[in-house]
């Protein structure tokens, strides 16, 4: 089982071929999430075990057309294939072409095969060709391109033994030449690969062509190749569409001698009949809107037993482990820092599953490129693109995960602004905080004879984030210039049932990378606001129970209320006390005390914080035998020294709600932001501009209603 | 173009847009069959060489045509 991979495989192939259907199929659970050095490219690679017993390690690589790149994703592909001398370098690469249109995959296959590394060419989709009255002359197929071809339907894994075989067969270089150089590069190519040793012609010209993706030689060479490019004026890109009109027509001769019976498109007559009610100018965004509804509405009520399971166990752990280890502290960081940041981490775990379940299907079946088709001109008036609709998407589960899926717009800018706005979505940890507020300030009583006036809160609070996410989208629009255009060349794929095992994989690899990436800032943060809650200056946390003792000697207070009036005097007089009570005079005109300060502070880690925060302060921890005083009847009785009346009226109320939706309380969020990023100016600003908008919006919400 | 029509790609106006819409299969001389536009009439979906592309409309203009 451990025994280690004896090669490296490198998958290749144009998006909707069938790549990680096949990427599946060869490594079933044994696949791991990472990135490539120094990006952050997700690297999805896994092992596979040949027929003879030995195993491979399989690497799947980004989807692309050709081997010329335009997004990071893409440039990963060509840096790995242009790279014959590291440890990542792939023994064999596999392309993958979908076979019931084998053109365009021929593209980036012949590509592939000038580059020079050993090569198999897999035809995918064997059933819908083969339904669609295609059949080639694999022999011819592969005399002409001088590797091995094998048909394969990967969805139900007939061929992969064939792959297999010839995946264990030694791996031998292919030294034939598919496209010619021009002869007015061939000079230049000539002489860089007698100055650096590049072992073939297109593999010299594509380091001329694409100086974006040949990091990896170094200062030096990298130097060489500038020189060699300025001397015979070679500019990057110079070549290209003659390249692939080049490509086009040695391609086309090879199909007309390999293709013995060609499709007629008849067999996808189906996908057009479903495109003309998808896509209909009523009835597209009527359904489109009907999914996103059910996908909530999932997200909401199917999540919720699971995530009470979750928050009650991890409760349990706490409290057991509180019983039967020593006191001390740090009994006291694994029960009230470590075990909670842990539980709440795990408990969006549900969310984010079910989220990607619905994503991966509208993805599998060809839906989601009709959502960006339809979505398209409308996003675009906003600075941003069709395939933002995704991330927004998402961003109602956890910004995390969505906006590691913006990845997928190639425009510059309107990926950032869509990261930058993604946040304004009102994720899942917002929810505990509009439940507890929203109880408390909005009447539950019916309007209209239907509508729960509760329940129209909320989906106003959703609107609210939704619309400040298109007017923040908006304004960057105009703030943010760059000369990138912006396109939308993309593929509508024939619509297909999902592939259910393959929605399993996507939601266990997003489940995963939510855990780690997220877990550990989360983690992290949670065990410091622990610090900062639980030590204070001097003796204060030492003399606590004995000054609570002074101060309620004449209560008459039950073991249990005694703790948490000792827990909230601790709270009070923490670090994370005083800097509640430090930035008071900054939060007053939005309505909030220290008290509500505190919480704001410790909310910052997750926003869910804030509940638990809230609970600790007003000493309403544990009271489980007095349940007539709730979270909501305790807040309810609190009351403001300055005015005489309650402390949450309905201004500081809707002020706190309308603070909680706009502002950027998530460390994780901004981590994650930096990562993709790669640099801290856009979450600064993100960070910035949320709070701004926060404030503002705080501040004239409470001192318009007061 | 209405929908449903047929042309011949002759060439292209921008150049690169040309090598990212070549790469999909649009090249010169290729069939390309106007199916249908989103609904509100940007982007379009086009057929060419097999596939259905979607693009916008701006980008479709850069296609000059041969009826």
């Amino acid at each position: 089982m451990s025994k280690a991979p004896s090669s490296k495989i490198a998958l290749v192939g144009n998006p909707n071929a069938g790549k990680s259907s096949l990427f599946n199929h060869l490594t079933g659970l044994n696949q791991k999430v990472g990135n490539f050095p120094g990006v952050t490219v997700e690297k999805k690679s896994g092992t596979t075990t040949l027929l003879d017993g030995s195993v491979v390690e399989v690497v799947d690589l980004p989807g692309i057309y050709s081997i010329y790149p335009r997004s990071l994703d893409e440039k990963i592909v060509s840096e790995i294939l242009l790279d014959h001398h590291s440890p990542n370098t792939p023994d064999k690469v596999v392309v993958v072409a979908d076979a019931t249109n084998l053109k365009r995959g021929l593209l980036l296959a012949t590509q592939v095969i000038d580059m020079g590394l050993p090569t198999i060419l897999v035809l995918n989709m064997m059933d819908l060709a083969i339904k669609a009255g295609i059949s080639y002359d694999f022999t011819m197929l592969s005399k002409k391109l001088g590797i091995p071809v094998v048909a394969l339907n990967a969805r139900k894994g007939d061929g992969i033994d064939e792959l297999k075989k010839l995946l264990a067969t030694p791996a031998e270089k292919i030294s034939k030449n598919i496209f010619h150089i021009w002869p007015e590069a061939k000079e230049a190519v000539n002489e860089l690969r007698g100055s650096l040793g590049v072992d073939n012609d297109y593999e010299a010209y594509l380091f001329l062509e694409q100086p974006q993706s040949i990091g990896f030689l170094g200062k030096e060479k990298i130097a060489a190749v500038n020189r060699i490019r300025e001397k015979h004026q070679f500019f990057p890109g110079k070549f290209q569409g003659a390249e692939t009109i080049q490509r086009y027509g040695v391609i086309q001769d090879l199909l007309n001698s390999a293709i013995l019976k060609s499709a007629d498109d008849s067999w996808k007559s189906y996908s057009t009949k479903i495109d003309r009610i998808l896509t209909h100018k009523v009835w597209g965004y009527l359904i489109f809107f009907s999914i996103l509804l059910v996908v909530f509405q999932s997200i909401f009520a199917w999540a919720e037993a699971p995530m009470d399971f979750i928050d009650q166990t991890f409760g349990q752990i706490a409290s057991y482990l509180t019983n039967v280890l020593p006191a001390g502290p740090l009994t006291s960081l694994l029960t009230d820092g470590v075990i909670p940041g842990i539980g709440g981490i795990v408990i969006f775990v549900p969310q984010i599953a079910i989220l990607f379940a619905f994503i991966s299907i509208l993805e599998e079946s060809g839906y989601m490129a009709r959502v960006v088709f339809l979505m398209d001109k409308i996003m675009r008036k906003f600075g941003l693109n069709g395939k933002s609709v995704v991330p927004l998407m998402s961003g109602v589960a956890c910004a995390i995960p969505a906006i590691m899926a913006t990845r997928t717009i190639d425009n510059w800018k309107e990926r950032i602004i869509t990261i930058m706005v993604t946040p304004l979505m009102s994720c899942s940890a917002r929810l505990p905080i509009f439940a507890i507020l929203i109880a408390l300030i909005v009447p539950e009583q019916t309007v209209l004879g239907v509508f729960n006036l509760q329940g129209l809160a909320f989906m106003g609070l959703y609107l609210l984030g939704f619309v400040a996410a298109i007017m923040s989208a908006y304004i960057m629009k105009l703030l943010i210039r760059v000369q990138e255009r912006s396109y939308l060349i993309m593929e509508l794929p024939t619509y297909r049932i999902p592939k259910w095992s393959n929605v399993g994989y996507t939601i266990v690899e997003k489940t995963k990378a939510f855990v780690l990436e997220a877990g550990k800032i989360i983690l992290a943060i949670s065990i410091i606001l622990w610090g900062l809650g639980n030590y204070g200056p001097g003796d204060v946390m030492e003399n606590a129970e004995s000054v609570v003792r002074d101060q309620s000697s004449n209560l008459r207070l039950t073991e249990q209320a005694f703790q948490d009036r000792v827990a909230a005097y601790k709270l009070e007089n923490s670090y994370a006390g005083i800097i509640g009570k430090t930035i008071e005079p900054v939060i007053k005109p939005l309505g909030y005390d220290w008290k509500i300060g505190i919480a704001l502070l410790t909310s910052f880690a997750a926003r869910e914080v804030f509940v638990s925060t809230i609970t600790t302060i007003y000493s309403i921890g544990s009271v489980p035998e007095d349940e007539a005083i709730t979270i909501k009847d305790r807040l309810a009785q609190e009351v403001n020294p300055d005015t005489g009346g309650p402390r949450y009226t309905p201004a500081v109320g809707i002020s706190l709600l309308v603070f909680y939706t706009f502002a950027m309380q998530c460390m994780s969020t901004l981590a994650i932001v930096y990562r993709e990023t790669r640099g801290w100016k856009w979450p600064a600003i993100q960070l910035l501009y949320m709070t701004v908008l926060a404030y503002v919006s705080a501040f004239a919400v409470f001192q318009f209603m007061s | 173009m209405k929908p449903g029509e047929v042309a011949i790609v002759a060439g292209f106006t921008d150049e690169q847009l040309s090598v990212k819409l070549m790469e999909m299969g649009c090249l010169p001389g290729a069939a390309v069959r106007f199916n249908f536009a989103a609904p509100f009439g940007d982007p379009i979906c086009i057929s060419v060489s097999g596939y259905e592309l979607s693009l916008r409309l701006e980008e479709a203009a850069t296609i000059s045509i041969l009826n």
